[in-house]
């Protein structure tokens, strides 16, 4: 067996690390509008079931963005330390473009999030109000300038090349290159999805557990109608998406679909298949005639391009991107179904008492994560043999370092990733298994307005319960 | 046209690493303070001074690094490389220092660890900070625009000396900070602390002024020569001047001047530093202009920096004053 390079222990790290990370910005993102949602609803209403709701779901929110910034930390110095060659060819482009994020997001999202959980006692409902819809804001305004930064890498545009390395000539053309639109769409409803499920299975298991009262129904209720609406949008996206992607990246599309010749007269589906980097082929294919065509094409006879249309060492690797894609589809396929049978159920007035179906929401918990982790493998390993398509590829974009360096730094991020985030992941369990805070929301409700605010100016101690008991 | 953007850029960026300093500076120092104050309740309150608000000071640091990427990002590309090993562990600490905060009163068991997570998390990150910043200041080779020296070229008793340098400063902040934040014991305590803190600092300045220079002939031409020398005695003088007005304020009981004093000593400290590395983005040649972005990159993020930072000012300022006041035992806590 060779050692490894500090290419591959490079490009180990970056998986690892950015795989770890993009979990919690996906949960931070789709917490933080539900928070603002649910704090809308509870100034309107004056409910406090909204508020206990909110505070449930602020301290898991708190725990996963947390997590969020540290290993987010870690990426900003990522692309400097293991990718200089990357960074010296491409940072005139993505370098501003980082700098707006943590500009008009990073200092938004940290510097309201002390308001938003601390500052219960210290301003007004309504500032307070303000204060959480900042850092939702924030989360978004984060999402629109990485997916800019990242679509730029898939599909520059607004470019030009002097001595070697990138220069802007349009700002606009580069923020919104070609695959920007999808990516955005795409990637914010998978982050929404991705925290839909976990409340979801958090209020499933609730349930289950025999904990059946106004909050926990109104959180499965709330989360199962979210999955309603936005999987079967996130399906469309997904299609246009690929439209787009075959247009600007066909190679990835005949790996994401293990697909060698071009053929002629419309193209089969391989809808299962283990694909061959070596033998030019996909074994064990079972295929479905003219359906690649029509996904890709929208049309019966559309012709798609082979793997062997492009020269071996401009192939991405088709075993990865054939499964993590089929893997992403089949639990989107899959989620929209668990969503369609909820409403199913709601309307037969069986949804609280049908447990296998409690059971099956439970389990889907991680799908939207999953699949928004493996749709990030799709399209990054899908990338490959570039890090900025068509421009630089990854083998030249690794920083002049030793093999021991990044090893030593790989090693030194496992240990530590897998002793705190697993820690923390164990928390943010433990948080979800303690469940909102419960209330005798009666008396509460027959109170005015302005006292539910003063009952509401030290809602913290009242939930501050040990989560290890 | 090229030169003033450049310049503009690389004042934004010495600011935004003084803020880093200055604001993470207090929250890291109280994290190295924990090892004197073993009391869960009294450790509850020091955390609780910065629970608020560690995570927009910490955003500063993210802040520049981009900001070095986006203007400059030759000295992003070489400055990271050379300091590899340092930034990766500091970014470990940072790691364990900032989940710990969330989660050391969730836990009741595994308390003491989470705390000792804080504490050595703290010590770390601020260790290899300063050891990065030793390594900055005494030169990184740099050959077509790459990175060109070994693994652990950061060894070196100067880098080592600086590490430890940062974390007595930021233990002086942390300490200041607190005399702010707290009353009754636990502040009588840190007015005790104050004063051989200050001690020490003064030493560690002292050392790092003469070190510097000694190591580095360009940096010795640059202080030592007339009539630079006279431009740049005050900062030693007001040096001087800031360490005899703690020692005033903490006699009297004054518990908010020794901070402004302390962030003063600081800003004397970081004056020093850019004069010595003056114009050099990485020293000991690389100048700022030319590791320059191209004037669009440089141009477009400066539209946004012009505007958004001083909103971001505001508003980091208006989260200080939302949670300004006296933090005591039993304060409605960490959620």
């Amino acid at each position: 067996m060779t050692a490894l390079s500090a290419l591959d222990l490079a490009r180990i790290q970056f998986a690892f690390t950015v795989s770890f990370h993009i979990i919690f910005p996906g949960l931070s993102i789709g917490l933080a509008s539900y928070l603002a949602v649910l704090e809308g609803l509870w100034l309107k209403t004056q409910n406090p079931l909204y508020r206990n709701l909110y505070l449930f779901w602020s301290k898991v929110f708190a725990v996963g963005f947390a997590m969020g910034v540290v290993s987010g930390v870690v990426m900003s110095y990522e692309f400097g330390t293991n990718w200089s060659r990357f960074s010296t060819f491409a940072g005139a482009i993505t370098g501003p473009l980082l700098a707006y994020e943590v500009m008009t997001a990073f200092f938004l999202e940290a510097g309201f999030l002390g308001i938003m959980l601390f500052g219960w006692t210290r301003v007004g409902p309504k500032a307070h109000f303000g204060a959480t819809l900042a850092v939702a804001v924030g989360t978004l305004i984060s999402t629109f300038w990485i997916l800019a930064s990242n679509s730029w890498m898939h599909t520059p545009a607004g470019y030009a090349i002097e001595a070697g390395r990138v220069v802007p000539r349009d700002w606009l053309e580069i923020i919104f290159n070609p695959s920007f639109p999808y990516r955005l769409v795409h990637m914010t409803l998978a982050a929404f999805i991705e925290t839909a499920c976990i409340v979801a299975a958090s209020g499933a298991w609730h349930l289950l557990r025999g904990r059946d009262d106004a909050a926990i129904r109104k959180m499965f209720g709330m989360a199962l109608g979210m999955l309603l609406v936005t999987t079967p949008i996130q399906a469309l996206v997904g299609d246009a998406h690929g439209i787009n992607t075959r247009e600007h990246q066909p190679a990835k599309i005949a790996a994401i679909e293990g697909l060698w010749e071009t053929e002629t007269g419309g193209t089969a589906l391989n809808l299962i298949g283990f694909p061959d980097m070596a033998a030019e082929t996909t074994h064990y294919a079972l295929q479905i005639p003219h359906l690649g065509s029509l996904i890709l094409t929208h049309s019966w006879d559309g012709e798609i391009k082979g793997l062997k249309e492009f020269a071996p060492q401009d192939r991405p690797n088709s075993l990865i991107v054939f499964w993590s894609f089929r893997i992403m589809v089949g639990l989107g396929v899959l989620t929209i179904l668990a969503a369609a049978v909820g409403l199913l159920l709601r309307r037969m007035g069986k949804l609280h008492q049908s447990r296998w179906y409690l059971r099956w929401m439970v389990l889907m918990g991680p799908a939207g994560m999953i699949a928004l982790l493996m749709g990030w493998i799709t399209t990054e390993a899908g990338r490959q043999p570039w890090v900025v398509y068509g421009l630089l590829r990854t083998r030249d974009a690794v920083s002049p370092v030793s093999a021991q360096q990044v090893g030593v730094s790989l090693l030194i991020f496992v240990v530590a990733y897998t002793l705190v985030f697993g820690t923390g992941i164990y928390y943010l369990l433990k948080l979800l298994r303690t469940g909102p805070q419960l209330e005798d929301t009666h008396k509460e409700a027959q109170q005015t307005n302005r006292s539910v605010a003063s009952q509401g100016r030290n809602p913290i101690a009242a939930v501050d319960q040990d989560i290890e008991e | 046209m090229e030169l003033n953007l450049a310049t503009v850029w690389a004042g934004i960026i010495a600011l935004g690493v003084f803020i880093y300093a200055v604001m993470d500076g207090f929250d890291l120092g109280i994290g190295l303070l924990f090892a004197f104050f073993p009391d869960q309740h009294d450790r509850d309150v020091m955390v609780n001074t910065v629970a608020p608000v560690w995570d927009g000071n910490e955003t500063w640091l993210v802040m520049g690094g981009a900001a070095l990427f986006a203007a400059f990002p030759v000295a992003y590309s070489t400055i990271l490389p050379a300091l590899y090993l340092p930034l990766i562990l500091m970014l470990t600490g940072l790691i364990f220092r900032g989940v710990a905060f969330e989660i050391r009163l969730k836990a009741t068991r595994t308390r003491p660890l989470w705390d000792l997570a804080f504490m050595g998390g703290s010590a770390v990150a601020t260790f290899f900070q300063g050891v990065a910043l030793g390594t900055y200041l005494q030169g990184i080779p740099i050959t077509n625009n790459q990175f060109a020296g070994g693994s652990f070229d950061w060894v070196s008793p100067f880098s080592i000396f600086t590490g430890m340098a940062l974390m007595m400063t930021y233990s002086l902040l942390g300490c200041a900070w607190l005399l702010m934040k707290t009353d009754h014991k636990l502040q009588q305590r840190m007015f005790v602390l104050m004063k051989p803190l200050t001690l020490i600092l003064l030493l560690v300045i002292a050392i790092v002024s003469l070190w510097t220079p000694l190591a580095d002939r360009a940096v010795y031409a640059r202080w030592f020569t007339l009539p630079n020398l006279f431009y740049f005695l005050p900062v030693p003088i007001l040096v001087l001047a800031c360490v005899f007005g703690i020692w005033r304020a903490v006699d009297k009981g004054n518990d908010k001047l020794p901070f402004l004093l302390g962030l003063a000593l600081m800003g004397l400290g970081y004056s020093g530093f850019i004069i010595s590395i003056w114009p050099n983005v990485v020293p000991p040649s690389l100048t700022f202009e030319q590791a320059a972005a191209p004037h669009s990159s440089m141009a477009f993020a400066l539209v946004g920096a012009v505007i958004i930072i001083p909103i971001i000012l505001l508003y980091t300022g208006l989260g200080y004053w939302v949670f300004r006041g006296k933090v005591r035992h039993g304060d409605e806590g960490y959620h």
